[in-house]
This record gives structure tokens, sequence and C-alpha cells, in this order.
């Protein structure tokens, strides 16, 4: 399956990176990020602590178990600081 | 309703009389302004990242939903992006209602979602420091808040 990734604020900083296509397998957004941190240090320290990242799946929030089935951009980024 | 993103400053004066002159049937009108703030004197600017494809979705969905649960004649979200000095205006709310506590409660139910679940991320930019501001555990309380509290 083909998708995009986006990564904003601190977690782009860390993956080096803003945007990226993949093909990939996952079957969630956990599994995703499994994938990703196998590649390097950057993207390892970036999901060192899952606790301190949200994800958003076609632009809607969701979590580390939403399932990826048919997405096409899948976003990791910190807590949001709007307003 | 409206709800907009913008890198440039807004002209708060003039959205408010639009606002209101838009409205039919308000007593009251309320608005909110988010200021950039200097707490260590030496900040030189924030930096204010967003997620251009749902940014704008997230604000309409708060302000329709503020709109629904206290029955608001008309919301007004405007909120900034890109290089903003201290000072400087971040985003404002505007909210019309019959009474005024509606108008009140509308406002503040659509800061605390804007606060933790509109896709901005801040950054304070100092001349030997930078960081990314951290979200706070009081404002993901004040959200709870809002589905616990018996419906007015």
């Amino acid at each position: 399956m083909k998708l995009d990734i986006l990564y904003f604020a601190w977690v782009r900083e860390r993956v080096g990176k803003s945007q990226e296509a993949v093909d990939t397998n996952a079957k969630t957004a956990g599994d995703l990020v499994d994938e990703l941190i196998l590649r390097d240090a950057g993207y390892a320290a970036a999901f060192s602590d899952l606790s301190a990242i949200c994800v958003a799946i076609d632009q809607e929030l969701g979590d580390f178990t939403t399932l990826l089935k048919d997405c096409r951009e899948v976003a990791f980024f910190p807590p949001m600081t709007g307003g | 309703m409206a709800a907009r993103v913008q890198e440039a400053p807004f002209d708060f004066s003039a959205e408010v009389v639009a606002f209101q002159a838009d409205v039919q049937n308000a007593g009251a009108v309320v608005t909110f302004t988010g200021v950039v703030r200097d707490d260590s004197g030496c900040l030189d600017h924030m930096f204010i990242e967003h997620y251009p494809a749902m940014t704008e979705a997230a604000l309409q969905k708060f302000a329709l939903q503020a709109m629904e649960k206290f029955g608001l004649e008309d919301a007004l979200v405007i909120h900034r992006y890109g290089v903003l000095a201290p000072g400087e205006a971040i985003m404002m709310v505007a909210t019309a209602a019959r009474h005024r506590k509606d108008a009140f409660a509308g406002a503040d139910y659509l800061m605390d979602y804007l606060k933790s679940r509109a896709p901005f991320w801040k950054k304070e930019v100092s001349k030997d420091h930078t960081e990314w501001v951290a979200s706070k555990t009081q404002d993901e309380v004040a959200l709870a808040a809002w589905s616990e509290a018996p419906k007015s």
C-alpha cells in the first residue's frame, strides 16, 4: 500500500523531513511506526516516546491502533498547541 | 460561521464590526484574542506551524460544534501561522448568541478545543534559545470537563 507520511514540529525536526511517500504493509499506525524506527536513529529518536505523539489518518485524529486500510495520508506530530 | 487560517495579520476591529453586522438576532457578542506573550523578556518571535490540509476543516468543525452545543447565532475563528512578534495577535474567536452566558460559554468551549485539538504547533525563538511550546495537562482537563458537564 502506497501512502504519504507527514511530520510536524519536533517530530519533523527529528525525522529530518516534512513529508515522504512510502510503500508499506503496515496494518495500523503503530505498525508503520515499527517499520520507520528500524530505518535510522532520527526516526528512533522521534518515536522514542509514543505517549508524546499524536496521529492523524487522512486528516482525522486517530491513534496507534487505527487501521490504515485504504488511507492515503498519515501524519505524526506532538500534542497540538493552538490558541 | 467562518473559520480562516492565514499568515497575514487580521484587523480585529473590522472583523468584529462585520461579524456583528451579519448577525440578525443576537443580544450578545463575545470576542477573545490570543496574543504572543514574552515571559522571559528575550523572545525574538514565535513561529507557528500548522497542518494545512487539516487545519481549516478542524476549525470549522469546532465552530459548528460550539454553535450547536450553545445555540449560537454565529461564530468566527481566525488563526494565524508563520512568524509572529511579541504583542502580535495570534488568533481570535467571536461568538454571537441571544444571551451572554451562551456567548461566553461558546467562546470558552471553542478556545479549549483550539488549544489542544487544532493542528497548530508553537515554537518560541529567542536569541540563544529555541523551544517548542509543550502542551499543558490543564488544557486536557479543561477539554474533558466539557464532556462531563451537564447539558446547559
